[in-house]
Order: C-alpha cells, then sequence, then structure tokens
C-alpha cells in the first residue's frame, strides 16, 4: 500500500517536471531587481510583454525577483539566471561586473548613465509629525529613533547614508570630519537595521517601531498609497541627493540563452514615453522631460546633490564608504 | 529532541491522583494548570485564530483570489513538490539509519548519530548557504552544472536539496529509540525460522516500528512545507518559479497585501492542525496496539 502510494507520488513528480518543462518554450526573461520595485515592474512587465508581442509576435514571459540591492548582486553573482539587473545604485552592477558576467563599461550602453528613472531620499513621519522633524538635523538630537535599512545590504540604505553626509558637508563650517561626526550621530539614533527598503518601511509602518524612516521618495508615497494618510506623512528634506538607479543587460547570461535582443528592448522600452508614465505612476521621477512636466506636481522641489559631484562616482563612493573597513564600518560599531 | 518523541499515555498520574498520600494539594494542581493553559492561550490560540481572522477580513472571495492567483498556486505546488520529494527520500534513509544504528555495532556508531542530528544543531541558513558554496556559480561543482545546462541554487533542485537538509533527521530520531528498546530478539528468531532479511523487515521489523514511523513523516512533512530559512537562501526569490508558501507569504506581506498574506498562512496554518489531529490519532492507536500485545 505504502509503496503503491510512493509510486504513484513519482508519477505525479515526473508529471510535474515534464509540465513546468513546458513553460520554457517561450522567450523567458528574468528581471532582478531591488527591494522597492516590486509594483513599478509589476505594471511594466505587463505592458512589455503587450507591446512584445505587438511587435514581434512572440510571447515573452516576465520574471521578477526583489531583495536588498547589494543581497541581489550576491546572487547574480553566486548563479541566480538575470537576463537584466535593475538595481538600486551603480557600486551593484559594477560587483557584478567584477565577476566577469557583464562589460565593465555596462552604464556607457543605455543614455543618462543607464538610469531612466531617477528618486531621491525623503522622511516618513507618523501623522501628526509629533517629534517635529522638519530637516537632516532633527535626526541626530537625542530621543529620535530612526529606522533605515543596512548600507551593507541595501541600496536604497546607501543613498540614505550619503544624503546625509552631503547634507552635513555643505552646512556652514562642514567637512568631512565634521560629516562623519553627523552621520555617525544618526546611526546613533537607528534603531532597527533591515536589509532591505521594504523590510525597513514594513518595520515603520507596520511594527510601528521608530520616529521617523528614511526612505526612498517611491518607497514613501507607495505606503502612504497603501496605508492612508492617517497613519503617516512625508517631511521633504532642505536638501537630498539625486537616486539613480541604474540598469543594464547581463552579458554573458544573455548570451548563452540567447535572449540578448528582447533583453535590450525590454531596458530601452524603459526609456519610452510609456515606460516613462509607468516609472511615474509609481511615484518614480521620469527622466523624459515631457513625461516628468505631466507628474511635476507629484514631487517636491529641492535641491539635490549629485553622487558623481559630491562623491567621485559609486566605484569611489562604495570604496571609501561601504567597503569592508570603509567610513562605515568606522562609525557603525556598537 | 525528546520532545518530538512518540510518547505513549499512561494511567500513571491517574494512579497517583486517587492516592492521598501522593496527591498535590488542589492550589498547586490549580496553578499549574491555570498557567498552562494561559500561556497556551496566549501564545498559541490567540496567533491562530488571528491567522484566520486576517485571512477572511475581506471576506471569502478576497480569500479564494489570494489562493488561486498565479504566483501563490506556483508556490504552493513548490512547496508540495518539495515536500514531495524530501519526505519519501528521509524514509527510506531513517530506516536505514535506525537500522543501522539500533540493530548493528560498528565503529564510529556515535558519530553517525551526531550526523544524523547535525541538521537540528545548525541554523537553516547556513544550511542554505552550504548550498550556494558548493553549486553556486563561483562555487566547487557549480561551474559544472552551469557549463551542463544544470541549475542547482536559484532553482527547484537546490529548494529540495534544502529542504531535504532540514528535514533529515525527524524519521530517524523517531525510529533510533524504539528500534534500540524493541532489540534484535525478533529478528533473530525470525531468520533462525528460516525468514529471508526482506521477510524480516516486512513481517517483524516494520509491524512494530509503524506507528513510530508514521509519526516522524508527519513531522518530516510538517517542517518539510514549513522551512524558511534555509530556503530562502538558496531559492533566488523568482516570482512564480522558486518561491514556496513560507516564502510567497513574506512577499505578499510586504507588498502591504496582508490579507493574502495572512490567506496563505491559513493554509500552512491548517496543515498544522491536521498534522496535530493526526498526531494524537496516531498516539492513540499506538497506545491502543500496546495494550493490546500486553493482554
Amino acid at each position: 500500500m505504502r509503496f503503491n502510494l510512493t509510486r504513484r507520488s513519482l508519477i505525479a513528480l515526473s508529471l510535474g517536471f515534464a509540465l513546468s518543462g513546458s513553460a520554457f518554450a517561450d522567450v523567458n526573461l528574468l528581471n532582478v531587481s531591488y527591494d522597492p520595485t516590486r509594483e513599478l515592474y509589476q505594471e511594466y512587465n505587463a505592458a512589455f510583454a503587450k507591446y512584445w508581442k505587438a511587435k514581434t509576435g512572440e510571447t515573452v514571459t516576465l520574471k521578477a525577483s526583489h531583495g536588498g540591492s547589494g543581497k541581489q548582486a550576491r546572487s547574480v553573482i553566486d548563479g541566480l539566471d538575470a537576463d537584466v539587473v535593475t538595481l538600486a545604485l551603480a557600486a551593484d552592477i559594477d560587483a557584478v561586473a567584477d565577476a566577469g558576467l557583464l562589460a565593465k563599461d555596462w552604464q556607457k550602453k543605455l543614455p543618462l548613465n543607464a538610469s531612466p528613472y531617477t528618486s531621491t531620499i525623503v522622511f516618513l513621519v507618523r501623522k501628526g509629525n509629533p517629534k517635529k522633524i522638519k530637516d537632516w538635523d532633527d535626526l541626530v538630537k537625542p530621543g529620535i529613533d530612526v529606522i533605515t535599512p543596512n548600507p551593507k545590504t541595501s541600496g536604497g540604505a546607501r543613498w540614505n547614508y550619503l544624503a546625509a553626509w552631503a547634507y552635513a558637508k555643505h552646512l556652514k563650517g562642514g567637512s568631512d570630519a565634521t560629516a562623519k561626526e553627523f552621520v555617525k550621530k544618526i546611526y546613533g539614533n537607528v534603531k532597527v537595521l533591515d536589509s532591505g527598503a521594504r523590510g525597513s518601511t514594513t518595520t515603520f509602518v507596520e511594527r510601528g517601531i521608530g520616529d521617523v524612516l528614511i526612505a526612498w521618495e517611491n518607497e514613501a508615497y507607495l505606503s502612504l498609497k497603501e496605508l492612508g494618510p492617517d497613519k503617516v506623512e512625508i517631511v521633504t528634506p532642505s536638501v537630498s541627493i539625486l537616486a539613480e538607479p541604474p540598469v543594464a543587460v547581463v552579458d554573458k547570461i544573455v548570451d548563452k540563452k540567447g535572449t540578448r535582443k528582447v533583453a535590450t528592448e525590454y531596458l530601452n522600452y524603459l526609456y519610452s514615453p510609456e515606460g516613462q508614465e509607468i516609472a511615474g505612476k509609481n511615484y518614480y521621477r521620469p527622466t523624459d522631460k515631457k513625461v516628468a512636466a505631466k507628474f511635476a506636481k507629484q514631487f517636491a522641489d529641492l535641491k539635490l546633490f549629485t553622487i558623481d559631484k559630491e562623491f567621485g562616482g559609486w566605484t569611489n563612493a562604495q570604496k571609501t564608504h561601504f567597503a569592508d573597513g570603509g567610513l562605515f564600518d568606522q562609525i557603525y560599531v556598537k | 529532541m525528546a520532545a518530538t518523541a512518540l510518547h505513549l499515555h499512561s494511567d500513571l498520574a491517574g494512579r497517583y491522583e486517587s492516592n492521598p498520600a501522593t496527591r498535590e494539594s488542589a492550589w498547586v494542581k490549580w496553578t499549574v494548570i491555570g498557567v498552562s493553559l494561559t500561556f497556551f492561550a496566549l501564545f498559541i490560540l490567540l496567533p491562530l485564530f488571528i491567522v484566520f481572522y486576517e485571512a477572511l477580513r475581506k471576506g471569502w472571495e478576497a480569500y479564494l483570489v489570494a489562493l488561486v492567483e498565479p504566483d501563490a498556486l506556483s508556490s504552493i505546488k513548490l512547496t508540495l513538490l518539495a515536500a514531495a520529494i524530501s519526505v519519501p527520500l528521509n524514509l527510506v534513509f531513517g530506516i536505514a539509519a535506525a537500522w543501522a544504528i539500533a540493530k548493528f555495532e560498528f565503529r564510529g556508531k556515535s558519530f553517525l548519530i551526531t550526523l544524523i542530528d547535525l541538521p537540528f544543531s545548525i541554523s537553516p541558513v547556513v544550511a542554505g548557504l552550504i548550498y550556494v558554496l558548493v553549486f553556486g556559480r563561483t562555487g566547487w561543482l557549480g561551474p559544472w552544472f552551469i557549463e551542463n545546462d544544470m541549475r542547482i541554487v536559484f532553482a527547484v533542485p537546490g529548494i529540495i536539496l534544502a529542504t531535504i537538509f532540514v528535514t533529515f533527521p525527524f524519521i530517524a530520531r523517531e525510529l533510533i529509540p524504539l528500534m534500540e528498546a524493541q532489540g534484535r530478539d525478533e529478528e533473530e528468531a525470525s531468520t533462525v525460522l528460516g525468514a529471508s532479511g526482506w521477510q524480516t523487515f516486512w513481517y517483524v521489523t516494520l509491524p512494530n516500528i509503524k506507528w513510530a514511523l508514521l509519526y516522524g513523516v508527519i513531522l518530516c512533512n510538517a517542517r518539510a512545507m514549513g522551512e524558511f530559512g534555509a530556503v530562502s537562501v538558496v531559492s533566488g526569490h523568482i516570482r512564480g518559479e522558486t518561491n514556496t508558501m513560507p516564502l510567497h507569504i513574506e512577499i505578499v506581506y510586504n507588498e502591504y497585501k496582508f490579507s493574502a498574506a495572512f490567506a496563505v498562512a491559513s493554509l500552512l496554518a491548517i496543515l498544522a492542525l491536521v498534522t496535530l489531529v493526526l498526531k494524537t490519532f496516531i498516539e492513540w492507536r499506538a497506545t491502543q496496539t500496546l495494550k493490546r500485545s500486553k493482554t
């Protein structure tokens, strides 16, 4: 009886394998992305599948994987078959390039630093802003509980860190030394260090921990939309950083799978008016001037520092601040 | 893992209580009962109730929609597949290992027992990482598999491997104490009477261990379906492809779809309840068998 059962389940298993095999008959594309882009790519994937079908007649199955940006890069290096990576910052795609999976000049292959949409860093506070948090210097005050993810694993967290750094450095009498002291004080107030941006949002909004969440602008607007404006509100600081989440085709994998054409078009379509519209709808700042004008009302107008000017590009910033033994490691010792 | 071992009900408790000389005073009895029941209600019943309450908060329709949504269905299928492969494999391994340990003397026996227990003592995250280090693109065997177009980690095989690893000890651990207690007498008698090895196993050993075996299978299955840590490391989190039910629950929860998350979670909770009922039934049957064999 038991042996009968085993035999039957074995047959069921082989059937299962056969079925899952047939799903791969059409073009299959895997986009490995970071945490807060879930909703964006859900909508975009549907739009692109339709566009591709109309253009070529081919059915493309789009799969997505989301997680902390650094963790996702690690997975691709360890063998996750990403046709395209759409990560939170250039340094993470650089890491994939260093592993030999794509050309080192990947960022020059697409317009605008390979960043079809941008974002920035803002604050999310409890309704009515009970702790009166207005700007970056409010985060270092004693008794303020700050929520931000871990810069080692999360891309958003690295933008958070650099935005705070740039703010402090541009204060009167600011220097690298005062900036380091300032950022150190912020991390002294950090209560929970999650591994990804979405985890931090859940910690702040759902579990109700902390007074302020340093968040992606898109993430802040999304939680406002999902949870209702009666729980949290957005505070835009006086200055912030221009966050450019880049995208790239993973050469080695698309060449092996034979998906280069569709993967390239998948990224190019992000720059089209349709793609830009979807980005805007999901609270990313469109880079296309026309579409950006349409969504202008949605985003606060504030001074944004750029990574290239302030920190000499991501390669440098990564090395100085986030590498092992870098400035973040010196700051965050408990 | 004594706590998971099959324990048979006895009427010892009743005998002590009926005798004034061994009876505890009433307040001790009721305090102990009260404390354990309160604890049980607060930490087990309440969360269980909340799971179902949250799952059904938006009504039956939303509940069903959350379960038949393609990504949810695929996660349910994958979870069933992982359990359907890992449980039979562990069944064969468990019997073989328990047999070897209980019925034979050999060098390195205690080492084998320690090895069987290893998955209990190792953190699931480490268990997952082991497979990434071995089968990853930069791992020991990974490049060969990738050359030959086979995927282990970040694909279904890796999830199955990780599940097998964490559920390894359950069946063996149930069988070893029982088979050791039973000793070799009956098997020896059977052999002396001329039974073949297979006959001895089928007619003597298996009937003796069947309840403990079933119990081990149920525990093994529950863990196989509920495993999160190890599977999370090797999954790669590809939607509709490499997410098991526990991983899917985390994902939809993080997407603000709380009812959907709890709907899938309620399926796992139902599984736990079914496990509990089966476990009680098996314990009851085992007691019956034991009583019958005594008379």
